[in-house]
């Protein structure tokens, strides 16, 4: 791609990757949640859904660049799609926070409304006991929020200023964490579901052909290095 | 004289323009019609009803029922009937929540029977008309909890089982009934094959005979539509709602607990007993349930026997309800 795109191709990327958010507040903002049955469940599998095939497609820039020379700037678009899903996995955690705990969110807003911040503080510690015990003994909830604090340490490190200070070697063996982020992801997906359900398998698949393209790739580097090695050994039986 | 001169205006109709029944049916295929819901839709349409447009197409396919007020019935706000009748679990018809009602039509409901076998004193097979006839149908109000943590309240049109099972006559060894849904997966080719099907579910006699558990042929006053198990489910208020057996074909009397099938899939998490219980161990969290009323769901606390434990909470006396989840 000629460099001279990339800042009009980045706004379509920011746009696409805002748009399910968009889809999502016009939703609320019509009132079809209103019309659904069970809306808290709809927008929990909304935005981990997104979560998800966004880190999917950031794993995906690496083995495409590799394709062809002319790709490789795509690499510019890597922090960004795995920021966006860095966002979508935090709506994904705020909604567990505020809409499955049992949070008063109408109590806790009628009292910032009216100046009382503590209203906020107070309803939340009334749902933190559930949080806890969830915590404490559902493996799927620990899993998930697992991928996230990695999320949220990769978000963190991402401006440029943290990427010098850690130096480019650090850095890059830091967000390798990514890796575990998108493993721990998908089975949070898989212990959530019920046995017999397979909904987790397409990203699954996507996951493991992901991963398998870096194998295939390293594989064929060492073949490449195979074949340039019988230079050196001339040289060698030279001396 | 009267009588007469309608039957004359009815054989002054060509047989030509009557339409076969058949036909009549498959020019519907989202539902399976009658003439008097016909007449109730064009009476909707006439109507103007604005709510009408909101509804999927899917979702109605009944005939209204001629029901009596029934026991049991709670007061809380109902579940629209849009949301009951869109918000299924039928897995014979895929695993999610809204494909019941976009692929339940393709089961055919009538001809119907309904087997009785096992421990009886005599085996029998009942066409499903007679057995709708066989008692006036109560309008009860019930709670519904589904164990994945949501909740309705959903009006049921039926009649106790209790008074089924009279009828079928069991013999004293008979400890439990086995209801056993229909299976045919060329009407329920969207069925995941990791299950054992038939789909089953089972009581222990006393819970089957107990005035709350029903036998249910209607919702909302109207004929069940086909992704809430028509023609014929059961409801056990007090259970995880896959108890609540649909489109039954089968009842079997026997004195070993028979297999279901939730917990031949996962026996940790679903057990024989399925009663609702705020404090079990499980997967998620059951301790409370985002209650699927109008407007946008809440969060309430569960109940144990989901409320119903001033009726049924002796059956279980004297059992660890951890033990027998």
């Amino acid at each position: 791609m000629p460099n001279r795109l990339i800042p009009y191709v980045k706004t379509v990327v920011h746009l696409l990757c805002l748009a399910p958010f968009l889809v999502l507040f016009n939703r609320w903002r019509s009132g079809e949640f209103d019309l659904e049955a069970d809306p808290i469940a709809s927008i929990t599998h909304f935005t981990g859904d997104w979560a998800l095939w966004l880190l999917l497609v950031s794993l995906a820039v690496t083995p495409l660049r590799r394709l062809h020379p002319k790709l490789s700037n795509l690499i510019r678009f890597r922090r960004m799609l795995g920021l966006y899903a860095f966002f979508y996995a935090s709506l994904h955690l705020l909604v567990y926070v505020f809409l499955f705990t049992g949070y008063d969110i109408q109590t806790a807003w009628i009292g910032l409304t009216h100046g009382h911040l503590s209203v906020v503080w107070n309803e939340w510690k009334m749902v933190w006991p559930q949080v806890v015990d969830d915590l404490k003994k559902r493996r799927f909830i620990q899993v998930g929020l697992f991928s996230w604090v990695l999320l949220l340490a990769l978000a963190v490190t991402s401006p440029n200023v943290m990427l010098r200070r850690l130096g480019g070697k650090n850095w890059q063996r830091l967000h390798r964490l990514a890796y575990i982020a998108v493993i721990a992801a998908c089975v949070h997906y898989w212990w959530l579901v019920k046995v017999g359900v397979r909904t987790p398998m397409k990203d699954t698949v996507v996951l493991i052909l992901l991963l398998l393209a870096r194998l295939v790739w390293v594989a064929l580097n060492q073949g490449r290095k195979a074949t340039s090695r019988p230079l050196p050994e001339k040289i060698a039986q030279s001396v | 004289m009267l009588i007469r001169k309608t039957h004359l205006t009815g054989d002054s109709i060509p047989s030509s323009e009557i339409t076969p029944l058949e036909v009549f049916r498959t020019q519907r295929p989202a539902v399976r019609i009658g003439r008097r819901d016909f007449l109730s839709r064009a009476a909707m349409i006439a109507a103007g009803s604005a709510a009408a447009s909101l509804v999927p197409r899917e979702a109605y396919g009944a005939e209204p029922l001629k029901t009596v007020p029934g026991k049991f019935s709670t007061d809380e706000t109902q579940t629209p009937m849009v949301r009951a009748t869109g918000y299924n679990n039928f897995y014979e018809f895929g695993v999610l929540k809204d494909q019941p009602a976009k692929n339940a039509h393709t089961m055919h409901i009538r001809p119907w029977t309904v087997k009785v076998t096992g421990m009886v004193k005599k085996e029998q097979t009942v066409n499903i008309d007679d057995l709708i006839n066989y008692r006036p149908l109560e309008n009860r109000i019930y709670r519904h909890r589904c164990v994945e943590a949501w909740s309705m309240v959903i009006p049921w049109d039926g009649y106790s089982l209790s008074e089924f099972i009279n009828f079928c006559n069991p013999l004293p060894s008979a400890k439990y009934v086995q209801f056993l849904s229909l299976f045919d997966h060329k009407q329920m080719p969207e069925a995941p094959d990791d299950y054992h099907w038939p789909y089953s579910e089972g009581l222990r006699m006393d819970e089957a005979m107990h005035p709350l558990t029903m036998l249910t042929f209607g919702c909302y006053g109207q004929v069940l539509p086909n992704q809430n198990g028509a023609p014929v489910r059961v409801n056990l208020p007090w259970k995880w709602g896959y108890k609540s057996a649909k489109s039954i074909v089968e009842f079997h009397f026997t004195d070993k607990q028979p297999r279901t099938l939730w917990n031949e899939a996962n026996s940790e998490e679903y057990g024989f007993y399925s009663n609702v219980n705020p404090n079990i161990s499980h997967r998620w969290s059951q301790a409370r349930e985002r209650r699927i009323d109008s407007g946008f769901p809440h969060e309430i606390p569960t109940q144990m026997f989901n409320g119903y434990g001033d009726q049924v909470a002796s059956l279980y006396a004297g059992m660890d309800l951890n033990k027998f989840y």
